[in-house]
């Protein structure tokens, strides 16, 4: 059975369609990101599932009820959801306690169900110790945990977060993002989660939809995102990428400067004139000579254009001898090419994704 | 375990079901704010025009009543003249105010707490209250400064008469200029000092950089805070009344005054009071433009870093300008008026058998009005000041949070009462409310209302401020927990604007306990307030008591600022929002 349902969903403001076509559903406990850069429309999508925005088309579903569409919204007070703010929304006139037992205050539980609630959910968190200070005594990462905590022990039926890492530094995004997973893991609670940083998204979710322009483009698990992209924005945005266009000429897909088997690639539309090929610069492979002809591998010639070095890796460009395209190409710090020097790229054809 | 534990989930039941709502009931809230706000400012000024526009005895539309109104040179002659006090009073308030906001806010002047304490000092006096004061220093044979100077030189005429356009002027621009400190220090203050040493690295000296680079830079301001000053001069009363009548020249706004008396001719005062609206509306426009031009890079934040002038003997000199100013204003008019609040007779001077209680002890237990009048400004001013705020309260959650469509009329209708002057306010509720069905003439409602309306722009940019500080997630975290609006409202922004609030709250008191122009033709025989009662006992002549009277208003001003500054802060009146 599904938890949550986003059927068509949209919002157009005036003239400008801010979210268009959503379709989305979450099982029970599922973990899902909306990842997409800023203004495409995730964080509309989010607050029209939390009831801060009515649709302009489409509904949303909890539990096969329909709590919003255009003619009529469930309020966010009564959808007994949850969500963690961007800024956090810690309210500083209350104590961490305070702001922590709110909800469960808000569903009349008696007082010592409250605090037995309270302790349980302080000491997940690591913050049993901080139960009487205010707000503004606690640390970026500690009013992080206040919000998680706050949200987690209503036991929502939803948890939603908006941009949850955005204000703190790199080392705490690391270590709460882990602890989002952690306390995911834990209660299982189903969980969308909108962010623009991919490796975030990557990290946390059991499913990504990554969203552009108002639009969903593609769901699904982090790795099949990267190495199976549908759309040349997808392609772009979870990762780098070397996008080439072929032609195909008889049984084979022609590059500038190089041509594969049409068989060996997946995908390939049999009645498609051209078509454009995502390849990541971590598949492909330099040599100073050439392997030989494998079963899993397409070598071509050409010569070293530009090169940087990055510490962890090198970045290369790679020209074909017979050709004009540039190919991305990263290496482990200990292959290292001179800037002119003629090599040899080896592309794997089962790397290449083929671009709608 | 706590996964264990969690199984026995929170109960959602002690939540509201999950039913769809078609409707935000905030539309409700949105429409009675609008009807109030209709009630208090749409209808009056409508009533004001359609009563200038028709005739008293048949209801019949006519412009008799401008032909009326504009007809007779001396009516004219007293527009003239409030356009000159203006113009005197603007003059006088550059003058004055400008140098001392520079030295303050630019410069080493020494004792900078004291001067900034006493122009605060002449921002909360009212006008009225400094004019009987300068009547007790400058009367023409009995005042304390002619006698003096008479005294010294043997002349058998005083040195200035206060009972003279000067002297109006004078008196008016000491107690304005505050406005134009204000606007010229917080524009001041945000000039950022590497302006200045980059004019300095050029070759400028300091007195060249003050005027070539610094001065023009908060030009903008300056305009600005000079034509509310001159809108302020030109829609006083107070003043006007104590010294324009016995000096035998009329003001826009004396001249109001005699449309009032008896026979009351309201749809003349009417015409006569548009083109006062009209010329407010105008000006204010204008003064809009000049502070939003964002062509000042240096307005829009922070100045970066700050360093100050140091003036070598300068400052001294602007110290002693400041203080004579600042005397003139404040040091002298409450020295003259303690004196003679415990005095048997002020003339007699500073001697210990003419010290009394006396007058104290009449208003409050022998004058059969005062000990009321003194009640009634305090009751309405705090039933205004409430009514404001909670308006103001509700406007600004709207209208902040966009939450409702045309959320903008409101905030439009909730500033509007700023371009109107107080005493216009007066007649276009006197053209509203005063004749049947509502017949609220002379009532403490229609007083209460006519101070709510006239201070609800201060209540409603501070409260709008306020709420704008607010990050909406905190009340939409309280949303998402299970509490509806209300619950935001009760638990997390009242708590968090309690104290903007309460300073909201005294920014509209403070000004309503004196409020004179709006209560002038709206009051009756048992609603007088403190204001009409002062103006009443200065046509007695009677200064003991009318500075007796002053003195307790004062007093508990003073308490109520400096009790609030302790709870909210220091400058919490002098903010440049609450202006």
């Amino acid at each position: 059975m599904s938890k949550l349902v986003l059927r068509n969903l949209g919002m157009t403001y005036g003239s400008v369609k801010a979210v268009e076509g959503v379709n989305l559903t979450l099982i029970p406990g599922e973990f899902v990101s909306l990842l997409g850069p800023s203004g495409c429309g995730k964080t509309t999508t989010l607050r029209m599932i939390a009831g801060f925005m009515k649709p302009t088309a489409g509904t949303i579903e909890l539990d096969g009820t329909v709590i919003s569409s255009p003619e009529a919204t469930v309020p966010p007070e009564r959808r007994r959801m949850s969500m963690i703010f961007q800024s956090y929304a810690i309210w500083p006139n209350m104590t961490v306690g305070e702001n922590v037992a709110f909800g469960l205050k808000l569903r009349k539980l008696a007082a010592g169900e409250i605090s037995r609630r309270l302790g349980q959910i302080l000491d997940v968190v690591k913050l049993e110790a901080l139960k009487d200070r205010y707000p503004s005594e606690l640390s970026g990462g500690q009013q992080q945990r206040v919000a998680l905590a706050r949200a987690m022990v209503i036991e929502p039926e939803v948890l939603l977060l908006d941009e949850p890492l955005s204000n703190l530094d790199a080392n705490l995004r690391e270590e709460m993002r882990s602890e989002i997973r952690r306390l995911h893991d834990e209660f299982h609670i189903t969980t969308v989660y909108v962010t623009h940083d991919q490796s975030e998204a990557m990290a946390v979710s059991d499913r990504i939809a990554v969203m552009n322009k108002g639009r969903i483009e593609q769901v699904d698990a982090p790795y099949t995102l990267y190495a199976r992209p549908r759309t040349r924005f997808v392609a772009g945005f979870i990762g780098r990428t070397n996008f080439i266009e072929g032609r195909r000429e008889g049984g084979e897909l022609r590059f500038d400067g190089f041509g594969i088997d049409a068989r060996r690639l997946d995908g390939l539309p049999a009645n498609m004139a051209t078509a454009v090929l995502s390849v990541r610069p971590q598949t492909l492979r330099l040599r100073k000579s050439p392997l030989g002809e494998t079963a899993d591998a397409v070598q071509v010639s050409g010569s070293i254009v530009e090169r940087s070095f990055l510490g962890e890796h090198w970045d290369y460009v790679f020209q074909p001898a017979s050709g004009a395209l540039r190919i991305k190409v990263a290496t482990q710090p200990g292959e290292v090419f001179e800037t002119g020097a003629n090599v040899w790229l080896s592309i794997d054809p089962a790397q290449m994704v083929v671009i709608s | 375990m706590v996964t264990k534990d969690l199984e026995s989930s929170v109960p959602a039941s002690a939540l509201k079901p999950m039913r769809a709502r078609r409707f935000d009931v905030l539309i409700l809230l949105w429409l009675a704010l609008a009807a109030i706000l209709a009630f208090l400012v749409i209808n009056p000024l409508a009533r004001l025009l359609l009563a200038s526009l028709e005739s008293p005895d048949t209801g019949a539309y006519t412009l008799a009543n401008y032909v009326a109104a504009y007809g007779r040179p001396r009516h004219l002659q007293a527009l003239w003249n409030s356009m000159l006090l203006g113009a005197g009073v603007t003059a006088l308030c550059l003058a004055f105010a400008v140098p001392i906001a520079w030295a303050v806010s630019r410069t080493n002047m020494p004792a900078k707490n004291l001067v900034r304490l006493l122009v605060m000092g002449a921002f909360v006096t009212p006008p009225y209250l400094g004019a009987v004061g300068w009547i007790l220093l400058a009367g023409p044979n009995s005042g304390w400064i002619n006698r003096v100077w008479q005294m010294l030189t043997g002349a058998s005429e005083g040195v200035f008469n206060i009972y003279s356009f000067p002297g109006l002027a004078l008196i008016i621009a000491l107690y304005s200029f505050p406005y134009l400190f204000i606007f010229t220090t917080a524009a001041l203050d945000v000039v950022s000092s590497e302006m200045e040493d980059a004019a300095n690295i050029l070759g400028a000296g300091t007195l060249k950089t003050t005027f070539k680079v610094t001065l023009p830079l908060v030009l903008p301001a300056i305009l600005g805070g000079a034509i509310v000053t001159f809108l302020e001069a030109i829609a006083l009363f107070g003043s006007p009344a104590l010294i324009a009548i016995p000096a035998r020249f009329n003001v826009v706004t004396t001249q109001l005054l005699q449309f009032f008396s008896v026979p009351v001719r309201a749809e003349v005062a009417a015409a006569y009071a548009l083109p006062l609206l009209l010329i407010t509306v105008a000006l204010y426009w204008l003064q809009q433009r000049l502070v939003r031009r964002k062509g000042f890079v240096t307005m829009t934040g922070k100045g970066g870093e700050r360093r100050l002038i140091e003036l070598g003997l300068g400052r001294w000199l602007l110290l002693g300008y400041a203080l004579i100013v600042l005397s003139l204003s404040v040091v002298l008019p409450y020295l003259v008026l303690a004196q003679a609040a415990f005095s048997k007779a002020w003339g007699r001077g500073f001697s210990l058998d003419n010290l009394t209680l006396g007058n104290f002890t009449f208003l409050m237990f022998e004058h059969f009005t005062a000990r009321q009048s003194i009640i009634n400004s305090f009751a309405y001013a705090a039933a205004a000041a409430c009514l404001a705020i909670t308006l103001a309260l509700g406007i600004a959650y709207i209208v902040q949070r966009r939450l409702v469509p045309f959320a903008g009329v409101l905030s439009f209708l909730a500033m509007a009462p700023f371009v109107v002057p107080g005493i216009v306010l007066a007649i276009a509720f006197y053209a509203a409310y005063a004749p049947p069905p509502f017949a609220l003439y002379g009532t403490a409602t229609i007083l209460i209302l006519a101070f709510t309306t006239r201070f609800l722009p201060i209540g409603f940019a501070n409260a709008s401020a306020a709420m704008r500080s607010i990050n909406p997630e905190l009340e939409e975290a309280v949303r998402i927990q299970g509490g509806g609006r209300l619950a935001s409202i009760r638990y997390v922004v009242a708590p968090m604007m309690k104290r903007s609030l309460i300073g909201a709250w005294l920014l509209v008191f403070i000004p309503a306990t004196r409020e004179l122009s709006t209560a002038m033709f709206l009051y009756g025989p048992d609603t007088r307030p403190m204001s009409v009662m002062l103006l009443d006992l200065s046509e007695e002549g009677n200064f003991e008591r009318l500075a007796a009277l002053g003195f307790m208003l004062l007093a508990a001003t003073l308490l109520i600022v400096v009790g609030a500054s302790l709870l909210l802060g220091r400058d919490f009146m002098m903010r440049r929002n609450a202006t």
